[in-house]
Order: structure tokens, then sequence, then C-alpha cells
């Protein structure tokens, strides 16, 4: 990795690569709210342009960290810093970042927990808890009957085999978030496969952040 | 995943092998990767631990803020009781590294980029010295992952929960574990060093001037590493901690998670919170703005 800090540099850069994935691509614009300790002393350590770094899609040991808050702005993705105080019980090294595509918008917590390791803790305001030490489906769905088991028969059918399950939502009846960890990431038709069911709204893959 | 040393040392001895060599069997038994592709990341890891102390020796780097630097040059100038000895390697490779680390240049985390001089400062420093194959490196690298894997689950591996114990100390004891796996040690003396370098590292608070990686950071991979050498001296001679290592490491749970907030890298305590310490960090953070470098 490059340096100085693996938990306000490192983990910092995948909360930027986790959040990319999410969006679908380069955001064209992002806010990038820095909380507790990654407010406090992110800025000698990096932490803006590791986030930054993240975003334009380079892992933690890519030098180009080091200026990559310059080959933002070259590569027309307009950022935004602002200290936070986020509400609720945070790591103190989190952060939240909304990012802007055209008409996509994503919004993710991200804690740096040590190491370089991080959580992914809340998308789009839905409770998640996401390593990205192995590839995910994040799907939107319907809080229907049967919602899982269409989409676990779905994936069984293309061959995904899955590690862990976690579904979450706002509120009863409205839409619900399911983060499907798997062994292997899984092809393109087995994202067209479950964007097909009914009740499924969005399908995002989401590749390992931890190498 | 390993949770204890105490149970890695007994299987590794009913086994009939090194600490290194079982971390690496369990880690091919967790069916995520292969022994090729675990060796592979492992030598990569080595390149480019030699990579970062070959780049921070020469001493003409600076830290971000400017704090930091040359330093490890100034240990080829024999001028201590010590110089030009393994004790020196060890003492300028940590450094080194660190300096690297402070420059934002490429390093590997071991455990993090805060302790990361240790390891590489240890291991090169004795392969420099002795007929170490980059093989048994491979197996040093898989004895400090178990150690690091097992404090992360027992205690924890972030300045910012349990203070600088939990970096330095954690990276002491990962180096001090593979310098005796490297050096042909058993597995139960490469546990007594484990515990060794953590019980001479408990309860180092982390704080860094204006919260950056840089003092006294770069200072404490060297004495983290002086550390471990020690440590490793002592197991290897048969001298066994009374405390088993894993009780050690919890020991450094426990008190991590009754650490202070000052003291875990909120720059509020410690050496952060000197009148010099503070006079240092107002100076040069007001410079990196200047600078341009960050926003």
């Amino acid at each position: 990795m490059v340096g100085p800090s693996s938990s306000h540099t490192a983990g910092a850069c995948r909360i930027g690569l986790f959040s990319r994935a999410l969006l679908g691509g380069q955001p064209s614009r992002a806010l990038i709210e820095l909380h507790g300790s990654f407010a406090r002393t992110g800025q000698g350590h990096g932490t803006d342009r590791a986030i930054a770094g993240g975003l334009l899609g380079f892992r933690p040991d890519d030098e180009r960290l080091r200026d990559s808050l310059e080959l933002a702005a070259e590569a027309g993705l307009e950022i935004t810093f602002q200290n936070a105080k986020l509400r609720g019980d945070h790591h103190p090294n989190t952060a939240r970042l909304t990012l802007w595509h055209g008409e996509r918008q994503v919004t993710v917590v991200g804690s740096s927990i040590g190491a370089g390791r991080i959580v992914i803790t809340a998308i789009d305001d839905f409770p998640v808890d996401i390593t990205g030490t192995l590839p995910a489906l994040v799907v939107v769905a319907g809080d229907q009957p049967g919602a899982v088991a269409a989409i676990t028969t779905t994936l069984a059918g293309q061959g995904g085999n899955i590690a862990t399950i976690k579904v979450s939502r706002r509120q009863k009846g409205g839409n619900a978030i399911h983060i499907y960890e798997l062994d292997e990431p899984v092809g393109a038709e087995a994202l067209a496969a479950l964007l097909a069911l009914p009740r499924v709204q969005s399908v995002r893959a989401i590749g390992r952040v931890d190498g | 995943m390993m949770e204890s040393l105490n149970d890695a040392v007994t299987m590794a001895v009913e086994a009939g092998c090194s600490l290194g060599e079982l971390a690496l069997r369990q880690e091919v038994a967790q069916g995520l990767r292969t022994r090729e592709e675990l060796e592979s990341g492992l030598r990569r890891a080595l390149h480019v631990m030699r990579g970062a102390v070959a780049r921070g020796l020469p001493g003409d780097l600076r830290s971000v803020s400017g704090l930091v630097g040359g330093d490890a040059a100034k240990l080829n100038r024999l001028t201590g009781p010590l110089s030009g000895t393994l004790f020196t390697d060890v003492l300028a490779n940590a450094l080194a590294v660190q300096e690297v680390n402070a420059a934002m240049g490429v390093i590997v985390a071991a455990p993090t980029a805060g302790g990361a001089g240790v390891l590489p400062g240890v291991l090169l420093g004795l392969a420099g010295r002795a007929d170490i194959s980059d093989d048994q490196l491979v197996r040093g690298l898989a004895t400090a992952g178990l150690v690091g894997a097992v404090v992360a689950v027992r205690a924890s591996l972030s300045g910012a929960e349990g203070g600088c114990q939990a970096e330095t100390g954690a990276a002491a004891a990962m180096a001090a574990g593979a310098g005796v796996e490297v050096l042909g040690g058993s597995p139960a003396m490469a546990a007594h060093a484990v515990s060794l370098a953590m019980q001479g590292t408990l309860g180092l608070v982390c704080d860094p001037l204006g919260g950056l990686v840089e003092i006294p950071c770069v200072f404490r991979n060297a004495t983290g590493a002086a550390i471990a050498l020690a440590a490793i001296e002592m197991a290897l001679a048969g001298i066994e901690f009374p405390i088993p290592a894993d009780e050690v490491i919890d020991t450094m749970g426990e008190i991590g998670r009754s650490m202070d907030v000052r003291y875990r890298e909120t720059a509020g305590g410690g050496l952060a919170a000197t009148p010099t310490g503070r006079r240092l960090a107002k100076e040069r953070l007001v410079q990196i703005k200047r600078s341009g470098k960050a926003t």
C-alpha cells in the first residue's frame, strides 16, 4: 500500500473503491463528509487523496494516490470535502460519501477499522454490514414474501455460492436491501437474470476491495 | 482463521512443522487460496519490503509535512557502540521503511502502515547477516501473518482502538515470531518471542503530533524493532515468558479498551499534547495547506 496510514489511507481508498463500484462507474460529482478522526487528522494522512483515488479506481498500492486530487480535477470529477458529525454510533474513522453520475446517486457510510480493513455500514440509509473481502451483490427489491427465495434460486441456477446474506429495510412493505456475499463473482448473465425477477429493482455487483 | 497462538503451537508440534508452515497449511485449508497463490502473494510482499528499505536508506526523502526524513541514513555514520552490527541494520531498515511511508511511498502494511517498519526491519536485517533463503522469509511472513491474525481477533490492530501497542506493539510481536521462524527456532520459542515482545510494549499510547504518522511513529518503529530483536534473542536462548501468548494478547486488548481516547490516535494527549508537539503540528499543518498538497 501507499503510506502513511493503513486506516486513514488504505482503508479510506477502499471505501472510495467500494462506493465507485456501487455507483457502477466513475462519479461526476462527490460529496465526502469526514467524521471523527478522519475529520481531525485526515489531511496529514492523505485521507482526502486516498478516498479521491478510490473514486478514480486506484487501489491502495497505486502511487497515483499521492496526486489523486489533481487527477480527479483533470478527469472531471468534482469533489467537495466537509467535516461532519454523523448521527449515531460510528467508528472514529468514518466517512459518508454521496456520489452522482447522471441520474444515479448513491450514499455510502464506511468505516476504516484498522490495518486497512473496512466496514460499509449504510447504503442509501439502509443499514448494512459489508467488509469488501468477498464479491458482493447489492440488490434492492420490494419487501414482499418470496423475494429472497427467488433471488437465491436464481443465483443457485447460475452456479453462485452464497457465503453470507443480509436483508434489511427501512419500513415494512417498502423496499428492502439485500446483500449477498459470494465465494466467486457472478457473470453478466446472472445479473441480468436477477434484474428480470419481478420484485427486483436494482442489482449491483461489487468486487473485492481488500486486495 | 486461527484464534489462538497456543492452539497453533500445539497443532504445529503435532504436525511436526514450524509455525509458518502451519499458518500456510491452515490458510490453504480455508479453501479461499491455493498454496501457490499464498506464496506468490508473500513473495510480492517481500519484494515490496525490499524496495521500501532500498528507497528509504539513502535518506533523500522528506515526509508530507517535512517533519521527518533522512534519519535512517544517519545510522551509516558508524558513530555508536553498536555501529555496523545487525542491531543498527535493523534500526536503519525500520526507520527507512517508515520514512518512505511518511512520504506516501509504497510499503507493506504489517500489520498497519504506522507499524510497517518493524517486520521488514527485523527480517531483512536478519537476512542481510545470515544465510536465509527467500523460502524461509516467506514462512517468516506467514508466521507474522498468523500472529497478526490472532492479535486482530483477540485484541486490535488499530491505534484508534488500542493505542500504539496495537500497531508497533503488534508489529514487534509479529516480527519476533517471524524472526524465530527464519532462524529455525521451535514453534514454542516463536510463541515465547511473541509474548516477550508484546509484554515490552503493553500500555504504549498512540500520540502522534498533529495526528500525522510521523513523530513519534517513525522512531517508534525503530524501538519496536529493537524490542523484537531482544525478544528473538531471549526466546532462542530458551528463555520462557510465564504468561502464555494468548493471555498477553488478551491483556493488550483489555488495556486498549480502557485507554483514554486522548491516547488513541486523536493527538489529544501524550507527546502530541506537549508544548513543542502542539507548536510543530500547528506550524506544519499550516504548511501543508499552503503547499496545496491537500485541501
